[in-house]
């Protein structure tokens, strides 16, 4: 079955949550246990509504702040497709779980508080969303209902995220603006009597209309090896493939390929997964492969078409988004993990950081705090082959990892 | 003729999980049940590897109150596989006085297994522990990560989570740390057993309708056994036809009426249901946060 990943973003009190268990709701998703648990729980906190929010916020911190911490993923299914949203935080102190949530789906949505319009926080989520490229964006302007569903209000959010997509990098992005009740359920799943000046689709319909595309998108083929599989058993004495997952697009037996970094070329002789073997493996099936003549592979290796070699260099610049309470610092090194390979890389200059308010870039900086995005000039200590993170996203982005203390510290995408 | 792998989304990641788990750490080690997770996952492992056998043991954390056919599946299963099977019983931890075994009508071991478990760990010097929690399965496990750090106690430290972007996994602990893995976070229960329909993958006789002595309590069906589950006097015994939808400690998973008898009539079941899987587990309706609670002592 098809699924289709979610991610959720919006500011803190803006009914992300609301709206996630809306959905749920309304499509019928909620089994009864669960239903009269929430309604048990809205009852002893006095509210005249159902808390939605009780379905997803899972941790006892978020019930007790009302306000999501960590992505939850929330599961449900449509007769069309399965569906996966992320439910990420709202809050600044939790951008980096909301490029977690991002970074895996296929669609975005921002919600907007219909009374605040687009504030800070909005322009943020908007940029990252931008930055990971994520193709299908859907602005929710909710809280219609307390704003008594005034067209003009929600005109005007419009038109601000318009002039902010306006000046973004990537512009293959699909905006669409629904108005919504969250709490009432006005054009989530069922359309609104109350917004007869709105014709286009409810938030659901939408969903179910976006086209299914993998994450990764279409691109040149990329194999990170994984692991070497050289079974033990006597039968398979000279046996030995390569396993690892395809991205960017399909290999066939047959093709011509160049191992990286050695820059060892030959053919792919065999395509297999659990005993049987294939002509065609489609782009994201974990597979494994043998090859025609008797190179050496290890883990780390890229299989690529001998046709389509990426980049190379011991040097690259990067847009990196910080996810550490330690600053990035010039100077300092962290392991770089690229797939399934990791080299070490140094900070050789923070050549800007983004000023979210003014969707300005500023000029060079010493180091960048939890939550900051800028660009970055990086040295490496072994030649990288790389992609750029606009024409292949598997090979164009990377992790940084802190040494001292193991943490996932950035993620970077690269220029 | 021109085969072409179609991809399975799903399967993918998992495998693509296990792979990267075997090869950033030492010593992993597959968390075993007996239970439709954690069989879907030995299924998955065997993928990942094939045709070189599975590069890991299966350990089972042993309550002493699970039931006959589960263990007696395990042990078929290992065998035929040719794996590696490590047991560790609860019933020793009780009997050396370290965990006091709970008492009165609702009293189960499930509990006692997280310090078993921690034992074990220790014991092996596991690094990564590969598990079959699922994020649809209750609210605190939808906020679990792939790769989930503990700390030397098994703690899970849920407000400050390393952020996993993509599908790079970061697998890099400290000495005395490990780490959770899970590879089918993303499955529903519809998901898990849409597979092992089209995979034909053989699971224990008790997820199957069958005929078993009950008593009712609070609404849900019990197994009378009276030597693991606490039956009051007036609780009375009859025979019913019944399944089980989680497979756990028998003290602390209820029965489901039903009659899917064979694996199609399981899926459209669950399909159809309106009740959600662990409704009919005891232990999380200890209280809202029974789970987070036992996740940050250690539990899986």
């Amino acid at each position: 079955m098809e699924v289709l990943k979610i991610a959720t973003a919006g500011s803190v009190d803006d009914g992300k949550s609301t709206l996630i268990g809306r959905i749920l709701y309304d499509t019928k998703s909620l089994t009864d246990d669960k239903l009269e648990a929430i309604e048990k729980k809205s009852q002893s906190r006095g509210y005249d509504y159902l808390d939605f929010s009780l379905a997803t916020d899972g941790l006892v911190a978020e019930r007790e702040q009302g306000i999501t911490i960590d992505v939850a993923h929330i599961y449900f299914s449509t007769e069309n497709r399965s569906y996966i949203i992320a439910d990420t935080p709202g809050h600044v102190e939790y951008t980096r779980n909301m490029v977690t949530g991002a970074s895996t789906s296929q669609a975005s949505v921002i919600l907007v508080d219909a009374r605040n319009g687009v504030i800070e926080q909005t322009k943020r989520h908007f940029f990252i969303n931008n930055l990971l490229r994520v193709k299908d964006i859907i602005v929710a302007v909710n809280k219609m209902d307390l704003v008594d569903f005034d067209e003009s209000k929600f005109d005007r959010i419009r038109s601000d995220v318009e002039k902010l997509a306006a000046q973004a990098n990537y512009k293959n992005q699909s905006i669409t603006f629904i108005p919504v009740s969250a709490l009432k359920g006005d054009n989530v799943v069922y359309r609104s009597e109350n917004t007869p000046w709105y014709t286009g689709k409810t938030l659901m319909e939408h969903f179910e209309s976006i086209e299914n595309q993998d994450v990764y998108e279409t691109a040149d083929a990329r194999f990170p090896v994984q692991a070497v599989i050289r079974p033990k058993q006597a039968d398979y004495h000279d046996y030995r493939a390569y396993a690892g997952k395809l991205y960017g697009n399909d290999l066939s037996v047959g093709d011509e390929v160049t191992i990286l970094p050695s820059m060892t070329s030959t053919k792919i002789k065999e395509i297999q997964f659990f005993g049987s073997t294939y002509d065609t493996a489609k782009r994201g099936s974990s597979i494994s492969l043998s090859l025609e003549d008797d190179v050496n592979v290890s883990r780390g290796d890229t299989i690529v078409r001998s046709e389509s070699i990426p980049r190379s260099g011991k040097e690259l610049n990067a847009t990196i988004c910080w996810m550490d309470r330690n600053p990035m610092r010039l100077a300092s090194r962290y392991e770089l993990q690229h797939g399934t390979n990791k080299i070490m890389a140094k900070i050789k200059a923070i050549n800007s950081v983004l000023e979210v308010q003014s969707n300005q870039q500023s000029h060079s900086v010493d180091n960048l705090v939890l939550n900051d995005i800028g660009t970055v000039s990086m040295q490496l200590n072994k030649t990288l082959f790389f992609d750029s993170y606009e024409k292949n996203k598997s090979t164009g982005c990377f992790i940084l990892i802190d040494k001292q203390t193991n943490t996932t510290a950035g993620v970077g995408f690269i220029e | 003729m021109n085969r072409i792998l179609e991809n399975n989304p799903l399967e993918n990641e998992a495998i693509h999980i296990i792979r990267e788990t075997v090869a950033q750490f030492e010593k992993p080690v597959l968390l075993f049940s007996g239970g439709k997770d954690s069989i879907t996952l030995v299924r998955l492992a065997q993928k990942a590897f094939y045709p070189a056998t599975i590069p890991f043991p299966l350990m089972h954390i042993d309550t002493g109150h699970n039931f006959p056919e589960t263990i007696e599946f395990r042990d078929r299963l290992v065998k035929e596989l040719g794996l590696e099977l490590i047991v560790r019983n609860v019933q020793d931890n009780i009997d050396s006085g370290r965990v006091m075994e709970e008492t009165g009508k609702y009293a189960s071991r499930n509990i006692l297994q997280t310090e078993t478990l921690l034992d074990a760990i220790e014991e092996f010097g596991f690094d990564a522990c590969i598990g079959g929690a699922r994020r649809d399965e209750e609210k605190a496990r939808a906020k679990e990560r792939v790769f989930s750090v503990r700390d030397d106690f098994g703690q899970w430290d849920e407000k400050n989570q390393r952020p996993e972007v993509f599908d790079m996994l970061n697998g890099n602990i400290d000495h005395g740390q490990n780490v959770r893995v899970f590879p089918i976070s993303n499955w529903t229960e519809l998901d898990v057993w849409s597979y092992i329909e089209k995979e034909d993958i053989e699971i224990p006789s008790i997820y199957f309708a069958h005929k078993r002595p009950v008593f009712e309590r609070d609404g849900l069906i019990w197994s009378a056994f009276d030597d693991y589950v606490y039956r009051e006097d007036d609780e009375q015994v009859y025979e019913k036809i019944v399944r089980f939808r989680t497979v756990g400690d028998m003290s602390c998973t209820a029965a489901v009426e039903s009659n899917a008898f064979t694996i199609s009539d399981v899926v459209r079941e669950i399909r159809s249901s309106r009740i959600s899987e662990r409704g009919a587990r005891i232990d999380d309706k200890r209280s809202e946060a029974a789970m987070e609670k036992r996740k940050q002592q250690g539990y899986f």
